[in-house]
């Protein structure tokens, strides 16, 4: 019963709840707790998922296929697999921690942050569990709205040209994102993913029509990852977003798509161009990081490390090896959960000194020990230290992909270790230095229990994921098996890395 | 009187008009002539009500076969319905009590919808021309109707002068068609025209005449290069009437070119093809690029309503019916939204357009949330974001074009509405920004009962034009198989296998 509308319902109890947020009393702290209270429903409606997923089967589950429009022919057809299952999680997981990380930073005009904010968790579910094209580009396009709107209205001082460059980068793509699908349309005579999938393999269309329709596909999906070139907004939008906002706008939209779109509509049209992004994916690795190292600005660092550590997810895909699709997932989850956490943690320094400067930073741990401990196991995890999360995706990741092509593998893992250099070099500078007058005139605040209450389930869930990484990765394998290449020579290395899932094979 | 139904609307207006100028002849000079406005209000509900019950009719022509109702003329009376019932509402939030010859006013309004109404159902082309001159004369003198403001009069005139030349086209069109197939009706030419065309001698005159009718109604519509009146004239009016000149005239004209292109010409849609065609990218490009640069909203959407018809064209080109099915639909979802933020421009403005600047708008939302709340979903709907009228309506038309190999057409057209996001977003980053300390705030005055009505209409047809479509599409649908011979396989015109 619930099977069959549990993602209706983790799709619109956030818009229902908006609906609700838009008549609720400015006064006190209803909205916030309201808010607060919709984002954990939906949240523990979607554990709903991992407790009845089949690991064994590969196609897709809890299906709801209704019919919406007639003609064009256009269906509310919603489902996951395991490319997406852990997808949703992660959402509806940084739902209650973006209501609570904005509890302080969010004092004016609640009623209108707190109606955008839900309406963008519904945006960005809808997005994973959509598989019909059309309602799939509903949502994609959706999720831009309130993320635009929430950054020009409650942003910093550029607030407002943050959230057009955002928009217009990634609206234009969009527009030819909208004709391929509409060519997809006018060939397959469907919106329905399955079913083009299934015309696709089945019928033969123009070769070269094809392969603009999937670079449009691609394009698109790549100004959201953002891939090297086309990053030009993820540093600005960062620094002037609110943190809510923030932690979910780069990762997991453009990578789930890559996976869903390129790889299971225009498998050969992906490898075709899979020289290209690697290459991209290589550069964007080394000089995310570089430019990382050089800030000062510690959202800013953030910014270009998320840049380099998403390059390293399109390295994973376009290598089609199943270990390194199945890392590119897992880095994916990864890199929503620990950028988040470093942004959480940004904002609450931010809350207590006014600026995110470094140098004006220093000798914090002894006045702060809790901030100071989070931090570090933050960044640890972020550095891909062993036991943690992100040591299992940077490892499935370049394993995976090594076999294939070993040079360019190379070149990334000196990414790995400038990770190290920068995230190393913050912690140094924030924390271990002779404190600086900022942090010796200020009061000194360790965590409140609301500040705990937000950054501890995401330390533990990074420590969790990093040890139980089976878990997840077998639903990840379900969803993204049939992506790989099936050529001997990969299918054996990669099983090995895959199946056994543990740091301990080399290949 | 069985054919009186067939004009049923129209009769509840033009009773309904000259109710409303008797009554405002009675009334003492002094006294507020808004009741009068209510009174066109029930007028044009009854309006709606009527168009609506029209549907049971059967299809036929009435007054020996000059008006014919079928399900797409019917389609059209209940959006004029709709579109006149908005935007009276708008005019009676807009000004005041004492608005000099208001009365008059409220009376323009009903009788241009008769003209309106009309022309979608009018299949005598001289009656096309009637109903199109009943239209435009009251929408000219809507238009210069602040008679003491500087840019109103000017406005009225320009657009006057222009309107005359364009229906001075139209009429020469009908007669050059007349001359070559003996008949203005609709259903006689198109046979004409196939007799012509089986017999390999089509006159010389027919070219010419539809090119004549195309130029005049493209003005109607204001596609570019037809459109240079557009922006002044939106600019110069009061917003209340913009609001119905940049919808109600330009859907009639829409369904008088479906009429004619689908209904009389189909067989030489090889050769208007081309030429809607080029007008449709001619329209898009000159719209976008020229609303970049504006700094007055309403010109900014005067630009935008170039490119919006522009958008309509592109489903002309799809020669389907799906593609008449997309033009209507297409129309409705851009009344819906033009008139919906024509409601806000006039509120926020004032009936004497102090406050039209894109400047003016900074803060919207912090200082009436509703009413900025509302702008932002206009625009958004315009710029064509999913789950709003403006987006299933781009989708529609363009799924039908490229259903039909207008991949080109459609490429240029989605980077045209790429183009458009930049406009508006200007806007709408005006509305949401915070207010700033330097900029002086205009203070809103709230929003009156009549106001939020126009806004809950519009804003509800442009939801459910973009989340439910089923009911307003499938009455696109039946207006479209109207014209059983809108559908064959599409000739591509040379431009578009060029772009291949």
């Amino acid at each position: 019963m619930l099977n069959d509308s549990i993602l209706t319902l983790i799709t619109l109890v956030p818009t229902a709840g908006a609906i609700v947020v838009a008549f609720l009393p400015r006064r006190g702290r209803a909205i916030p707790v309201f808010a607060l209270l919709v984002t954990l429903v939906t949240f523990v409606l979607s554990l709903h998922l991992p407790a009845h997923f089949d690991y064994s089967q590969h196609g897709f589950q809890f299906q709801e296929n209704r019919s919406w429009i007639s003609s064009p022919a256009i269906r509310y057809h919603l489902g996951i697999d395991g490319l997406s299952l852990w997808l949703v999680l992660l959402t509806t997981f940084l739902g209650p921690i973006g209501a609570l990380v904005s509890w302080r930073a969010i004092e004016h005009r609640t009623k209108e942050f707190y109606f955008l904010f839900l309406l963008q968790q519904t945006a960005m579910i809808g997005v994973f569990v959509s598989l019909d094209v059309f309602l799939y580009y509903g949502f994609w396009e959706l999720s831009l709205v309130p993320m635009a709107l929430l950054i020009a209205m409650f942003g910093r001082e550029r607030g407002r040209q943050a959230a057009l460059k955002f928009f217009l980068y990634t609206f234009l793509p969009s527009a030819l994102f909208l004709v391929a699908i509409l060519w997809l349309y006018a060939q397959t005579g469907t919106f329905d993913f399955a079913q083009i999938q299934a015309y696709l393999t089945t019928h033969t269309l123009p070769a070269q029509a094809l392969s603009w329709v999937s670079l449009a596909f691609l394009v698109a999906f790549a100004v959201k990852v953002p891939v090297f070139p086309l990053h030009g907004w993820l540093s600005d939008v960062i620094q002037e977003a609110p943190t809510a906002m923030a932690m979910v706008v780069a990762g997991k939209l453009g990578l789930y798509s890559i996976f869903r779109f390129n790889l299971g509509l225009f498998p050969a049209q992906s490898r075709a161009i899979a020289p290209l992004m690697i290459a991209l994916a290589v550069i964007g690795i080394l000089y995310g990081a570089l430019v990382a190292l050089v800030q000062n600005d510690m959202r800013r660092l953030v910014a270009y490390s998320i840049l380099s550590h998403l390059s390293t997810c399109i390295l994973g895909i376009f290598c089609f090896a199943l270990a390194g699709l199945n890392g590119a997932v897992f880095q994916t989850i990864n890199e929503g959960l620990t950028g988040s956490a470093l942004l959480v943690l940004i904002a609450f320094l931010y809350d207590r000194f006014g600026t995110v400067d470094m140098s004006e930073f220093g000798g914090l741990a002894t006045r702060m020990p809790m901030l100071a401990t989070l931090w570090v196991i933050t960044a640890l995890a972020l550095v891909g230290l062993p036991l943690f999360n992100g040591f299992v995706g940077e490892f499935l990741v370049l394993s995976g992909s090594y076999p294939v092509h070993p040079s360019w593998v190379l070149a990334a893992t000196i990414g790995v270790i400038l990770s190290a250099a920068y995230m190393l070099t913050m912690v140094q500078r924030i924390f271990y230095r002779q404190p600086s007058a900022l942090v010796v005139n200020q009061p000194h605040l360790d965590l409140g229990l609301r500040e705990h209450l937000t950054l501890w389930p995401m330390a533990i869930l990074m420590l969790v994921m990093g040890v139980l990484s089976p878990y997840w990765i077998k639903g990840i394998e379900s969803g993204v098996s049939s992506l790989a290449d099936t050529s001997p020579h990969i299918t054996t290395s990669a099983a090995q890395n895959g199946a056994a899932a543990s740091p301990a094979v080399q290949p | 009187m069985n054919q009186a139904l067939y004009i049923l609307p129209e009769i509840v207006l033009t009773v309904g008009g000259i109710l409303v100028m008797l009554a405002d002849a009675m009334m003492a000079k002094p006294s507020s002539r808004k009741p009068l406005g209510w009174l066109a209000v029930l007028v044009s509900i009854a309006a709606l009500a009527a168009s609506l019950w029209q549907y049971q009719l059967p299809a036929g022509t009435a007054y020996f076969g000059v008006v014919q109702i079928d399900a797409f003329s019917v389609f059209f009376h209940v959006l004029i319905a709709g579109i006149v019932l908005a935007s009276l509402l708008i005019t009676l939030d807009a000004v005041t009590p004492t608005t000099e010859a208001l009365g008059e006013l409220f009376a323009l309004f009903l009788f241009g919808a008769v003209g309106m109404m009309l022309m979608s159902s009018a299949v005598e082309l001289l009656l096309v021309f009637v109903a199109l001159e009943i239209s435009s004369i009251s929408t000219y003198i809507m238009a210069g109707f602040r008679r003491r403001s500087g840019k109103s009069p000017e406005s009225a005139l320009k657009y006057f002068l222009l309107g005359s030349f364009a229906t001075a086209f139209f009429l020469y069109g009908i007669a050059l068609v007349f001359g070559a197939t003996d008949s203005t009706r609709i259903g006689d030419i198109a046979a004409a025209v196939s007799a012509a065309v089986a017999g390999a001698q089509v006159s010389p005159l027919l070219y010419i005449g539809l090119a004549m009718i195309v130029v005049g109604l493209g003005f109607k519509v204001s596609a570019a290069p037809f459109h240079v009146w557009t922006p002044d004239v939106y600019e110069g009016a009061p917003s209340p009437v913009v609001a119905l000149m940049s919808t109600g005239p330009k859907v009639a004209a829409f369904a008088v070119l479906l009429r004619i292109s689908f209904g009389a010409f189909p067989l030489l849609r090889g050769h208007w093809l081309p030429i809607l065609w080029w007008l449709a990218v001619a329209s898009m490009t000159i719209g976008n690029l020229g609303a970049l640069r504006q700094r007055s909203v309403k010109r900014m959407l005067a630009y935008s309503s170039i490119a919006h018809a522009g958008y309509i064209l592109v489903a002309f080109t799809a020669l389907s019916r799906e593609g008449v099915a997309a033009a209507s639909f297409y129309a409705v979802a851009y009344a819906a939204m033009n008139v919906g933020i024509f409601a806000i421009i006039s509120h926020v403005g004032g009936y004497d357009d102090r406050l039209t600047l894109i400047d003016d708008f900074r803060g919207l939302v912090w200082r009436s949330p509703l009413l900025g709340a509302a702008m932002g979903f206009f625009l958004i709907s315009l710029i064509g974001i999913p789950f709003t009228g403006g987006f299933f309506g781009k989708f529609y038309v363009f799924s039908a074009a490229i259903h039909s190999g207008m991949v080109g057409l459609a490429i240029i057209g989605l980077i045209n509405s790429g183009i458009a996001a930049f406009y508006y977003l200007r806007v709408a980053a005006a509305v949401f920004s915070r207010p700033s300390e330097s900029s002086p705030i205009h203070a809103v005055t709230p929003a009156g009962f009549a106001l939020l009505c126009a806004l809950f209409l519009t804003v509800a047809a442009t939801l459910i034009l973009g989340i439910a479509p089923g009911g307003i599409l499938a009455g696109a649908r039946d207006a479209a198989a109207t014209y059983p011979s809108a559908t064959s396989p599409a000739p591509v015109p040379a431009a578009e296998s060029a772009l291949r």
